[in-house]
């Protein structure tokens, strides 16, 4: 048995696998819900929504207290998703041993953060509200917590304490690619032979108003809120942006080899990632879609297969007019005429855009597709765009072999990450 | 011994309160004399200014301009002279297949939108978060979020400089310039890269950022003194800098290949964090020594943040691990640049040791006399928590 690839690296297995979504925690959850077509898109009761144009998220409202906030949120779903990954493995969760990479998203203080602040700053003294009064009860007070969930390095150093990962923690941001990038830096290392073991983890927790309200401004959310589970709707000729959504997805990945000597069940094999950066405009793709082309492309190579053995792929499939159409346009010009016979679908047409964990998640889903036989469906496909003949599996699941996946990821600022996740051979 | 895939240095773009470029800077900071410092503006905080800039040297649209905030701003800027310093910027093919990895947290806030929020609420509101959407959504400037993205520094250079091969962020204070120098030079020895874009930039004029340091009270609130020497000076420490640091590295091969000029040799990188309590802290750092071989170098470029518990852990630490080894603490000059310290310490070690010169004292005893280095070590240690070194080398061979 070999245990390197096509070009002489060691072979990735996945051995470790976690979720959670707005549909729930854990993998079989999920997995069922997510297969049976449900949504869990709703509407927001986190914070009020008079004035937003968009009232629907995917929130998850059974993770953490509202009160706590997002930075907790964040780092509860990484924590619940990494740590079902490392007891599937059977490895330590609290001494796991081996590198975190972790996509999570951009924090700052929050807006009650900000109001505690002033409000104290008054009692300082301060006179006129402003970052001044809110400076001086920043020197006057304690706000250690602030302090820490402010900190862009905080989650990371805290699931490194929790599960007991090896080393300077990463994590990283690549836009609604992050979570894939977080999976491409583990099979880097591990290529490299820094790490036998590595566990990648893509969060976010991160849906507020204030983030509501700067998607909205770049015109990129869903503004169908009178039927919250049907406005999620990739490749449909009515579809009119995302669905905002929170949730968390992890692997661990290890050499085969290692995977084998310590006789873990490996669930998959990580074969391939390639990215390819835009540099057309800040939130549109090149009109060519030449990037993306490439991405897809690099990931083929990297995995060392041709189109042809591509039996699946798991759409990044937004919902926005631009993305999906984009995605028809470099996956039809990669596979060809045979596009039209390979089915392709979209998990946030039921989970929403899970943004920095989006590309971790839809990896756990593709893997969960090669695992069952099954293909999610791309739910709210009641009109589907003419100009994007695509199979993606409208509505309802189905069964199939599928031996291999190729996963999409693609974000404002010119990001585009794909990975190509494969059965173990027999 | 010499290997094709040698990282080496063959760019570099360094933007701060000294001035604009890699040659300026060295001149700079071989005349020391004393930080540029602006004092009055941010009261009591003292902060290391941008000097000032023509932007369209390095992002020539005034359009692309508008789109970034100050930070985004001078990291494409920074990462331009870097491209331009190692002969790369214009050059489409090399652009292209070029990877990057950026050292960026987060993006700036419209302080005029948030103190809009703090009066209407201070004055009573029925419904807070009613009050805030109402705001928000009639007053952010519709691309505001792309200006203050972390991912979007990166973007912006692939926008004006065409650097696409790929992109890639990284996040959390000084780690993330750690991990970022660490990551792209692991690629290029391991064979995965050939030439890579790794840096970062800060604004420090802007209160919301002076205000993440000082929840945790880390700030130095009585002015500024060389970062060995902050323990009298009231407040936390320290002194935050504007600008940015940006490194082009390439495998030797790659280099030698176009007949690039090599500033120097980066070895691995070393990096860890954990429990800051001294002992733990001194256990970790020695466990780094070790790997990265500081103690075989003959200087150290520290860039210290100058808050107290952590500056004396790490003097401690050289006293017993690197006696003799001067080292400089070239934060003194620039200021905290926070996600930039650790790509600014390699950019410093190896202007110094392709110069051929020592980097002076800069103004404290702590400070030892030096010979011209043959090889520096770099240490950051985090003021929250991250630590990294490496050793940089002097070019041997072509492209010295």
């Amino acid at each position: 048995m070999s245990y390197t690839d096509h070009a002489g690296r060691p072979i990735i297995a996945i051995t470790g696998a976690g979720v959670v979504s707005s549909l729930g925690a854990g993998k079989d959850d999920n997995w069922a819900r997510l297969t049976a077509g449900q949504s869990g898109i709703h509407r927001i009761k986190r914070f009020p929504t008079e004035h937003l144009r968009t009232t629907i998220a995917g929130t998850v409202d059974f993770m953490t207290p509202v009160e706590a906030g997002s930075a907790a949120l964040t780092y509860a779903l990484a924590e619940a998703a990494a740590v079902e990954a490392i007891r599937e493995s059977g490895l330590s969760e609290k001494e796991f041993g081996g590198p975190l990479f972790l996509a999570a998203p951009p924090v700052e203080l929050e807006w009650w953060q900000r109001l505690k602040l002033d409000a104290d700053g008054r009692e300082a003294g301060g006179k006129e509200p402003g970052y001044d009064r809110l400076l001086l009860a920043a020197r006057n007070g304690n706000h250690l917590d602030f302090y820490h969930s402010a900190q862009f390095g905080t989650v990371g150093q805290k699931l490194q304490e929790r599960l007991g990962t090896r080393g300077l923690p990463v994590t990283l941001s690549t836009a609604c690619a992050s979570g894939a990038t977080a999976i491409q830096l583990g099979v880097e290392a591990i290529r490299r032979g820094e790490a036998e073991r590595v566990t990648s983890v893509g969060t976010d927790g991160s849906v507020t108003a204030e983030a509501l309200v700067r998607f909205s401004l770049l015109s990129a959310l869903s503004t169908q809120n009178d039927v919250p589970e049907k406005a999620s709707k990739p490749f449909s000729k009515d579809r009119d942006g995302f669905v905002m959504a929170e949730g968390a997805g992890a692997f661990v990945m290890e050499s085969l080899e290692s995977a084998h000597a310590r006789g873990a069940t490996v669930l998959g094999i990580l074969e391939g990632c390639g990215e390819c950066a835009d540099d057309f405009h800040r939130t549109r793709s090149k009109p060519d879609a030449s990037p993306a082309i490439a991405a897809v492309r690099a990931a083929l190579a990297d995995a060392g297969v041709s189109t042809g053995d591509v039996d699946y792929v798991n759409a990044h499939g937004t919902s926005t007019p631009e993305n999906d159409k984009m995605e028809y346009l470099s996956l039809s010009t990669v596979f060809g005429d045979a596009i039209s016979s390979i089915p392709i679908s979209s998990n946030k047409s039921m989970i929403g855009h899970t943004l920095t964990a989006a590309g971790a998640i839809e990896a756990v889903f593709s893997l969960l597709a090669i695992r069952t036989g099954t293909l999610p469906p791309t739910i709210n496909h009641a009109n589907p765009d003419p100009a994007i003949p695509l199979d993606v599996v409208p509505n309802v699941k189905r069964e199939a072999k599928v031996g291999r996946v190729l996963s999409n990821s693609f974000g404002f600022g010119g990001q585009n990450t794909c990975l190509v996740i494969a059965a173990e051979p027999a | 011994m010499s290997s094709p895939n040698d990282v080496v240095i063959t760019g570099i773009g360094i933007l701060s309160s000294l001035g604009e470029g890699a040659e300026a800077n060295w001149n700079a900071l071989r005349n020391f004399a004393g930080p540029v410092l602006e004092r009055e503006r941010f009261a009591p905080y003292t902060v290391h200014p941008l000097p000032e800039v023509d932007w369209s040297l390095q992002i020539a649209k005034r359009g692309d301009q508008r789109q970034m905030e100050a930070w985004q701003r001078i990291g494409t800027y920074t990462a331009g002279l870097a491209l331009e310093d190692a002969g790369i910027k214009g050059d489409e093919a090399l652009c292209a297949s070029m990877d990057m990895i950026v050292a960026a947290s987060g993006g700036e806030r419209d302080v005029d939108v948030d103190t809009m929020i703090l009066n209407k609420v201070a004055e009573g509101v029925d419904d807070v978060g009613v009050a805030i959407n109402e705001v928000l959504t009639t007053e952010l400037r519709p691309t505001l979020f792309l200006a203050q993205l972390s991912n979007l520094l990166a973007g912006n250079i692939s926008i004006v400089h065409k650097v696409t091969g790929s992109s890639r962020t990284f996040m959390g204070e000084e780690g993330s310039g750690i991990s970022a120098v660490q990551t792209a030079a692991a690629r290029i020895r391991a064979g995965q890269s050939t030439h890579a874009l790794v840096g970062g930039a800060y604004n420090a004029e802007h209160p919301d950022m002076l205000l993440g340091y000082e929840l945790g009270h880390y700030l130095s609130r009585g002015g500024w003194a060389p970062v060995w020497e902050r323990e009298p000076v009231e407040g936390g420490g320290i002194v935050s800098g504007s600008g940015g640091a940006f490194l082009v590295l390439e495998s030797r091969e790659h280099a030698e290949a176009r007949s690039a000029k090599i500033y120097g040799v980066l070895g691995p990188v070393a990096a860890d964090q954990g429990p800051v309590g001294s002992p733990e802290t001194m256990k970790r750092l020695e466990r780094l020594a070790a790997e990265a071989g500081i103690a075989e170098t003959t200087m150290i470029v520290s860039s210290a943040a100058g808050i107290h518990a952590r500056t004396a852990d790490e003097k401690a630490f050289l006293a017993a691990h690197a006696p003799g080894i001067p080292v400089r603490g070239v934060t003194s000059a620039l200021g905290h640049m926070r996600d930039a310290q650790f790509p600014m310490a390699v950019a410093l070690a190896a202007l110094s040791l392709s110069h051929g010169e020592t980097i002076p004292s800069l103004g404290s005893g702590f400070e030892a006399a030096a010979d011209v280095p043959a090889s520096i070590g770099v240490l950051t240690l985090g003021f929250n928590a991250a630590e990294g070194m490496a050793v940089v080398t002097r070019a041997q061979g072509a492209g010295a």
